[in-house]
């Protein structure tokens, strides 16, 4: 089970109430499909993705990706019982959704580089450090109902 | 897996300006990995890898020349990065994971330092580099 320190749970939760969830959570899910493109497999109903500036534009792209991150937001609410506020979100993915785990790491690591982006210096290595153990954490609940 | 011409023209593009901060460049990258990734420290027991340090910085240094080499040969990478290969394969033996990690943090320190420049094609095109930089680099592993 993932441990935060005091301190990284002030970084990351100070950080976090910077963040505009809307807009870094198309720009975090726009950039998974664009960057790493097999993962559109999962969207086929998605219409226009065609291009780069389709997929960041794609109105459904936005939403999914505001979805997303507001279920992240959950997680830093709940970094002590990771695998308890995500077990349903897990049985989901495993049974519904069929989704492959290692997607999860790659959005989780897709959105330390948009968090990077967004915040430039302050972003700094002690932030990071303690958001890949978020990211980490929560890839690791939502996998950890699959069967 | 291939760069793109356009892709190549982002890197050389990005690179010209990454280049006046290389070496800064380079040793973020480097602590970024040791504080994310601590596993990674066991590959330097014989240096001080506290931020600031002489060895981060000088090491930041050499992954830095090294981006450079293989940006300045991106049409051959597999050339110019041939003796660093080999050098990985059987002195360093680093294991293959971690390739992913410092690409991982590379990719960090860049999006950090070039907001505007850091675009989803700049991050696609970042990302495939280093993969192939990456594969150079554990090709001969065995």
């Amino acid at each position: 089970m993932v441990h935060f320190t005091a301190e990284e749970k002030a970084a990351i939760t100070s950080l976090w109430g910077k963040v505009n969830v809307e807009e870094a959570g198309g720009e975090a899910l726009g950039r998974l499909l664009v960057v790493y493109p097999w993962t559109q497999r999962f969207f086929d109903n998605f219409g226009n993705l065609s291009s780069t500036s389709a997929i960041m534009g794609n109105p459904k792209v936005k939403a999914h990706g505001k979805k997303v991150l507001t279920s992240f937001g959950d997680a830093i609410k709940n970094m002590d019982n990771l695998k308890g506020a995500f077990a349903k979100l897990s049985e989901l993915h495993c049974d519904k959704l069929h989704v492959d785990p290692e997607n999860f790491r790659l959005l989780g690591n897709v959105l330390v580089c948009v968090l990077a982006h967004h915040f430039g210096h302050e972003f700094n290595p002690q932030v990071q450090a303690a958001f890949q153990k978020v990211v980490a954490g929560v890839a690791n609940a939502l996998a950890h109902k699959y069967h | 897996m291939s760069l793109t011409k356009a892709e190549k023209a982002i890197i050389l593009s990005m690179w010209g300006k990454i280049s006046t901060q290389a070496d800064a460049i380079g040793t973020q990258a480097l602590e970024r990995l040791f504080a994310s990734y601590p596993q990674t420290k066991t590959y330097f027991p014989h240096f001080d890898l506290r931020p600031g340090s002489a060895h981060l910085r000088t090491h930041g240094a050499k992954v830095a020349a090294a981006l450079g080499d293989a940006v300045r040969s991106i049409d051959n990478i597999a050339g110019a990065l041939s003796k660093l290969s080999e050098m990985h394969a059987y002195v360093l033996r680093v294991d293959p994971v971690n390739f992913k990690l410092l690409s991982h943090c590379l990719l960090v320190t860049v999006a950090s330092h070039f907001p505007a420049d850091f675009t989803a094609d700049a991050h696609t095109a970042w990302d495939k580099f280093l993969s192939i930089v990456s594969c150079v680099l554990t090709e001969k592993y065995r």
